[in-house]
């Protein structure tokens, strides 16, 4: 049986987790947003405020709801804080006489616990982890952020309409890769410990247990969030469709919209590109190996010897969508796309991923 | 499961002009261990360091038997690769690697090698016919063929001219535009095929060069009876990791610097004829 925490003792659940050494991480407004950042008491919680998104739109409204979780998601998912948006990898020095040596940057991190992980998100960072740390090489600096990371997941009770985690098969319940994962209630939260780590940081609470009408409650919450979502991907595996299709008009009726900002690569919550440029002190003795997060939207993320491969937006929409929901297929066994709907409401021109990829699928050449 | 990014100090000690825009560095670790360790495969690559402009994936164009000392043949056309034109005998840079699958060259035994190149895409195959040169009996007839667009953009003029002396072994060069020293074919490179007394059967195919050539060299072999499965392609995109984390390399499924940069045919069929991958 799940436990029960009311409300009133949610500070509670923070303050055991910095008892036990981690550094508290999860939802705050700022600058007009839900953000994530450090939380230093339940205080900094985005308490009554809820989130309207559609396509190019977000926009947070404060109302008298007691909840903390009654919204659905902000720009950022997990990945700013495990794959930096911009860190140095390593740093070359050189001695007067020429000799260059190199040496690597992966300081040590804090422990951290992240509060208000959603089921999207934990899906992304499944595939991130995939990424960066399952195949040939692990990525030391991933590894050094991910290694102790503590999840407090809570379900999605109210998904925007930008939101189709259930037509991923993703969400609104998170059921794994969690420690905690949190059922908000009006009255509080219905508690499911997911690691043995968990359990120890709960016992110290000694909640008591939830009654079979909030177990029951949480329930039906999830459902009704699955079944409101409007928008849907038009299936799970959408390689074949799509590589079907690569001379489709459709490719440039959406390049004439698209801004090739790099906003939804930005926001996407699996999108790994990065660059690696050179930061040299003025000095001429230290240079720093840079890594930043990059975007096949951008004319210099397909650039080779003075030959571009994408120079034109068509070619550039086309590269992401056939690897976002086709070539990860085979990459990493599923499609890359978590349904979180946030390249839908953060693209300035309103650009609906599920909508394009109903148009090129499903009204083939 | 490796770091394997960090780049080892690496000392020029031979620089050779092949042409106004391309050169050669021979490279030697400074690091006895890591030099003692280091071993490649024909069509591997190195990612080359120049302190404080940056990294960009090259070819080892020298003999896996000697891997103390590694060659790379570079054209300056970029921040990075004007930059290592401008370095001298004794200066040193960063290397890391060697990264990715090379050529066949165990499946190509007992075969007859067909290499196409085009542009500088000769310099990684030049790891091949340098191969198979130092092996020459467990390999048959070598055709060694070359397009560029202009003559003068040909290096390596006298190495071709030499191998075309050597026994079961045929140079074929093509330039689009000849010159009035030019004793080779003008027009395009796929027209000397049929003097190359290709026995399709026997026949492995290797090549590298922009990718319309290679295109339509594809065609070519396979109208004459060449498997696709024996034509091998080593492609080109952006690199900046070199270990599959980047993403500018992807073609496809695939991570170039990991799964490449030499393909069977095959593998990269159902994209080639696209644009814009």
């Amino acid at each position: 049986m799940p436990d029960y925490l009311p409300r009133e003792r949610f500070h509670e659940l923070l303050q055991e987790l910095e008892r036990a050494g981690y550094l508290c991480v999860g939802p705050t407004v700022r600058d007009g947003a839900i953000v994530y950042d450090r939380l230093k008491s339940a205080a900094d919680l985005p308490t009554g405020f809820s989130d309207e998104q559609s396509p190019g739109t977000y926009r947070i409204h404060f109302t008298d709801n007691k909840r903390q979780f009654a919204w659905a998601n902000g720009p950022q998912a997990l990945k700013p804080l495990l794959f930096a948006p911009r860190e140095t990898l390593w740093q070359a020095t050189r001695q007067a006489d020429g000799t260059l040596t190199f040496a690597s940057i992966a300081a040590a991190q804090p422990k951290l616990a992240f509060v208000g992980a959603r089921a999207c998100d934990l899906a992304a960072l499944e595939l991130q982890d995939q990424h960066f740390l399952h195949g040939v090489h692990r990525d030391q600096n991933y590894w050094n952020r991910r290694k102790d990371l503590f999840i407090v997941a809570v379900h999605c009770s109210h998904p925007a309409l930008t939101c189709f985690c259930a037509s991923t098969g993703d969400g609104p319940v998170a059921n794994h890769g969690f420690d905690i994962a949190l059922g908000e209630l009006d009255e509080g939260f219905v508690v499911q410990a997911g690691s043995d780590r968990a359990r120890k940081v709960l016992s110290a609470l000694a909640l008591s247990a939830a009654s079979q009408v909030q177990v029951e409650t949480n329930r039906l919450q999830g459902e009704t969030a699955a079944s409101t979502q409007t928008r849907a991907l038009p299936g799970r595996n959408l390689r074949a469709a799509l590589f079907a299709n690569l001379e489709h008009p459709r490719w440039q009726q959406v390049a004439d919209r698209c801004l090739s900002c790099g906003n939804c690569t930005s926001v996407c919550p699996t999108c790994f590109c990065h660059s690696e440029t050179e930061h040299p002190q003025l000095d001429g003795t230290m240079s720093e190996h840079v890594r930043e997060w990059d975007s096949c939207f951008t004319r210099g993320h397909s650039y080779i010897h003075g030959l571009t491969i994408r120079p034109d937006t068509r070619t550039r929409y086309r590269q992401w969508l056939t690897h976002k929901l086709g070539s990860w297929h085979e990459q990493y066994g599923r499609s890359g796309c978590v349904g979180c709907g946030r390249c839908i409401s953060w693209c300035p021109a309103g650009i609906d991923i599920t909508e394009e990829a109903s148009a090129i699928c499903l009204h083939g050449q | 499961m490796t770091a394997a990014k960090l780049p080892y100090a690496a000392q020029i000690v031979g620089r050779i002009e092949e042409s106004p825009t391309i050169f050669t560095l021979r490279l030697r670790l400074m690091d006895p261990r890591a030099r003692e360790q280091f071993r490649f495969a024909p069509g591997q690559f190195n990612m080359v360091y120049l302190y404080g402009v940056g990294e960009i994936p090259i070819s080892i164009v020298s003999d896996p038997r000697d891997p103390s000392l590694l060659d790379h043949t570079i054209r300056a056309v970029g921040r990075v690769t004007q930059g290592l034109a401008r370095l001298r005998e004794g200066d040193q840079i960063g290397l890391r690697g060697p990264y990715g699958r090379g050529w066949p060259m165990q499946e190509a035994e007992g075969h007859d090698i067909l290499v196409i190149t085009g542009g500088l895409g000769c310099a990684p195959v030049v790891a091949v016919i340098n191969y198979i040169l130092m092996r020459r009996e467990r390999f048959g007839r070598l055709t060694i063929i070359q397009g560029v667009k202009h003559a003068e953009e040909l290096i390596w003029r006298e190495r071709y001219a030499y191998w075309n002396t050597l026994p079961d072994t045929r140079v074929l060069l093509a330039a689009d535009h000849g010159g009035p020293l030019w004793p080779w074919h003008v027009g395009l490179v796929t027209e000397v095929f049929d003097k190359a007394q290709i026995t399709s059967e026997r026949t492995i195919a290797m090549m590298c060069g922009p990718e319309p050539m290679m295109h339509a060299g594809i065609k070519n072999l396979v109208a004459r009876g060449i498997t696709e499965d024996r034509i091998y392609l080593s492609m080109e995109r952006s690199m900046h990791c070199a270990v599959g984390h980047c993403g500018h390399c992807q073609y496809g499924a695939s991570f170039l610097c990991r799964d490449g940069p030499v393909f069977a045919y095959p593998r990269i069929k159902d994209l080639f004829r696209f644009k814009g991958f």
